[in-house]
């Protein structure tokens, strides 16, 4: 379970002054369901899914993920978490089993339960014919297979995504929305960024749309549609976002 | 605190540090391979170049001298020279290396010497020129034989005993051991080395780790795993030192095996007497305390190295970072190599110029232990302000996405 209160990220910059990147959000995303957040680039996505995997820390409010504050217990937090972008790529000159095995490691798992672990997700992935070949010779698709390999490998209860298909061809990023839905299949919270309306549509049990920050409306597909009157996704997006992204564009 | 954690990321962080070329060529093949190649080739090329320099017969033209024939002819007939025939334009066959040296002999020198009367010969040499300086060497040796000959002759005519001119010898013996000569002669330098592999073995490493895990995009991975910072920067603080301690300690075994080999081998007498001074034979327990007291160095290094690469959107930034930090170490360890700078109470205190200095001691067995004490425990302060900032610097956002 995920719980943000008044989740909120200022950044100070030289020229541009005062940046509230995420400013006082608000959810709840329960187990066994999947939590989409949509937003143009610069929205505040990835800096929210930071705070919730607490590569960031909150300026003001705070969030709970699996009962840990991120910002009293972080580690704990961190140790409940599977954290999955196109920003995290993989050591090079490691094999993908010692890459995943070294998260494993660092996730406390002993060397016995790691190789289980390890054994079975590279058979549930398909991964035992490149197991042994390093990260740098991987074709894009190996590579996302071992990153969602290495997020896997502590068995967290909470997977975060941030816009996990971007740039991947679309038979890679098919595999990446099947491990998506499995997830929430196997009872894990699951939170999702993207800008791709297709993904949220297929995907998403819960979503926020967010601009500037701020979550500008939020429930379900069906919810939205019949809200905003429109069957359209992009379409109830640009409704709800327009508004704020024009005087944004014009600041 | 859990060690556990930080032997997890040491132990990774050297697995990726030995399947990278760049990191071995910079940590080992380069200080194995260096050394014995440099100074294989600076004997090779010094026994070349003496060698051929002194096998040369050098042609030299005697300008005068045709009234003091049995003299001209004595020099005629030295087949340690050649003589050429006499040329208006001797200085420009000097300069242009054509003759080695040119000889004056002023008018009625033979009878001069035969009245007892004042004179001079004189040499004319390309001055700097090694193969000139040899010319005029063996001018200089027949001159001095010729000129023994003329004072036993007269002290004869006198009945003087030849040890009336010589009344007593003087004999200099040295009586330090090898390696306090050795030491006095090339301290400075080994500590110079020392210093500044140290600082070369982390460099590389240190941007690696911090700067081009960030290029790479693994900086963000690393850091959604449990691991705490604290833990994640000592164990890519420990793999930093040890490359700047391994750069260290396998150029300083591969130079000292190298001056091993050479002399072994009688490498440096075939160079000649100058080459031979460079003969150099250090006690182990010079070499060990040398690394004892470089190893908070060491760490200050690492740490210095870390942080300012942490700063670094990409490798190449941190290169244009740390380069600087290069002058800032290299000039104070040279200091230390120039005569007459000696470890005192406040240079204890100055960073790399105190370690410098006292490594000019420690080969040569010199302990002053007020001055380790110093320098030894305020380096080690320094290490660990160095430390911390690294340790802070990596719980700071704004360095770690920098963009």
């Amino acid at each position: 379970m995920i719980e943000t209160r008044g989740l909120t990220k200022v950044f100070r910059d030289k020229k541009r002054g005062e940046i509230r990147a995420v400013d006082n959000v608000n959810f709840v995303c329960k187990p066994g369901q999947i939590y989409g957040l949509l937003g143009a680039n610069g929205a505040g996505k990835t800096t929210t899914l930071r705070m919730l995997a607490t590569i960031l820390e909150p300026t003001d409010g705070t969030a709970i993920v699996c009962g840990h504050d991120v910002i009293d217990d972080p580690q704990k937090v961190r140790a409940n978490v599977g954290f999955l972008s196109t920003a995290t790529a993989l050591y090079r000159r490691l094999t993908a089993q010692e890459m995943v095995e070294y998260f494993g490691r660092l996730n406390g798992l002993d060397e016995a339960t790691l190789k289980k672990r390890v054994d079975e997700i590279f058979d549930r992935l398909d991964m035992n014919s490149f197991r042994d070949r390093r990260c740098d010779k991987l074709s894009t698709g190996m590579q996302q297979k071992t990153s969602i390999a290495r997020t896997l490998v502590h068995d967290p209860a909470v997977m975060i995504f941030d816009e996990p298909t971007n740039g991947l061809d679309i038979m890679t990023a098919r595999t990446i929305t099947a491990f998506i839905r499995e997830c929430r299949d196997r009872g894990k919270t699951v939170i999702f960024s993207t800008h791709i309306m297709s993904e949220v549509a297929k995907l998403c049990d819960t979503i926020g749309i967010i601009q500037s920050g701020k979550i500008l409306a939020e429930g379900s597909l069906a919810e939205l549609r019949s809200r905003y009157n429109e069957q359209d996704l992009e379409e109830i997006f640009v409704k709800i976002v327009a508004p704020l992204y024009v005087e944004q564009e014009a600041n | 605190m859990s060690l556990r954690n930080v032997g997890i990321v040491y132990r990774k962080e050297l697995r990726e540090a030995l399947r990278d070329r760049r990191t071995l060529i910079s940590t080992i093949i380069v200080p194995l391979i260096l050394f014995p190649l440099l100074t294989a080739g600076f004997i090779s090329l010094a026994v070349t170049l003496v060698g051929k320099a002194k096998e040369e017969v050098p042609r030299i033209m005697i300008l005068g001298g045709e009234d003091s024939r049995p003299f001209l002819e004595g020099l005629r007939k030295n087949d340690q020279i050649t003589v050429v025939p006499l040329a208006g334009n001797w200085k420009d066959q000097i300069i242009n290396k054509d003759i080695r040296a040119a000889v004056e002999i002023p008018a009625g020198f033979q009878s001069d010497v035969a009245q007892q009367k004042p004179t001079t010969l004189k040499i004319y040499v390309y001055e700097g020129d090694m193969k000139s300086s040899f010319g005029a060497d063996r001018v200089r040796d027949y001159f001095k034989t010729y000129s023994d000959n003329v004072v036993k002759e007269r002290l004869a005519a006198k009945n003087v005993p030849d040890s009336a001119l010589k009344p007593f010898d003087v004999k200099q013996q040295n009586v330090a051991p090898p390696e306090k000569v050795g030491g006095a002669a090339f301290g400075g330098l080994i500590g110079y080395m020392v210093i500044l592999l140290c600082l070369t073995g982390g460099m590389y490493p240190a941007m690696d780790l911090t700067a081009g895990e960030k290029e790479r995009g693994t900086m963000e991975t690393i850091l959604s795993s449990p691991v705490s910072r604290v833990h994640l920067v000592l164990g890519k603080f420990f793999l930093v030192l040890s490359a700047s301690l391994v750069t260290a300690a396998l150029s300083v075994t591969s130079m000292g095996m190298s001056f091993w080999a050479a002399k072994h081998f009688h490498m440096f007498d075939q160079a000649g007497s100058d080459a031979a001074q460079l003969s150099l034979s250090l006690g182990l327990g010079a070499v060990l305390s040398v690394f004892i007291m470089v190893l908070p160095l060491a760490v200050l290094f690492a740490a210095a190295l870390m942080t300012i690469s942490l700063f670094a959107k990409s490798y190449k930034e941190a290169q244009s970072y740390v380069t600087p930090l290069m002058m800032v170490v290299i000039l104070p360890a040279v200091a230390a190599m120039l005569p007459g700078v000696e470890l005192t109470s406040k240079l204890a205190l100055v960073p790399i110029l105190n370690m410098s200095l006292l490594c000019k001691e420690l080969v040569t067995s010199t302990y002053h232990w007020n001055y380790i004490a110093i320098i030894f425990s305020s380096t080690c302060v320094y290490a660990a302000v160095a430390l911390f900032l690294a340790v802070k610097m990596f719980q700071r956002e704004d360095v770690l996405f920098r963009s």
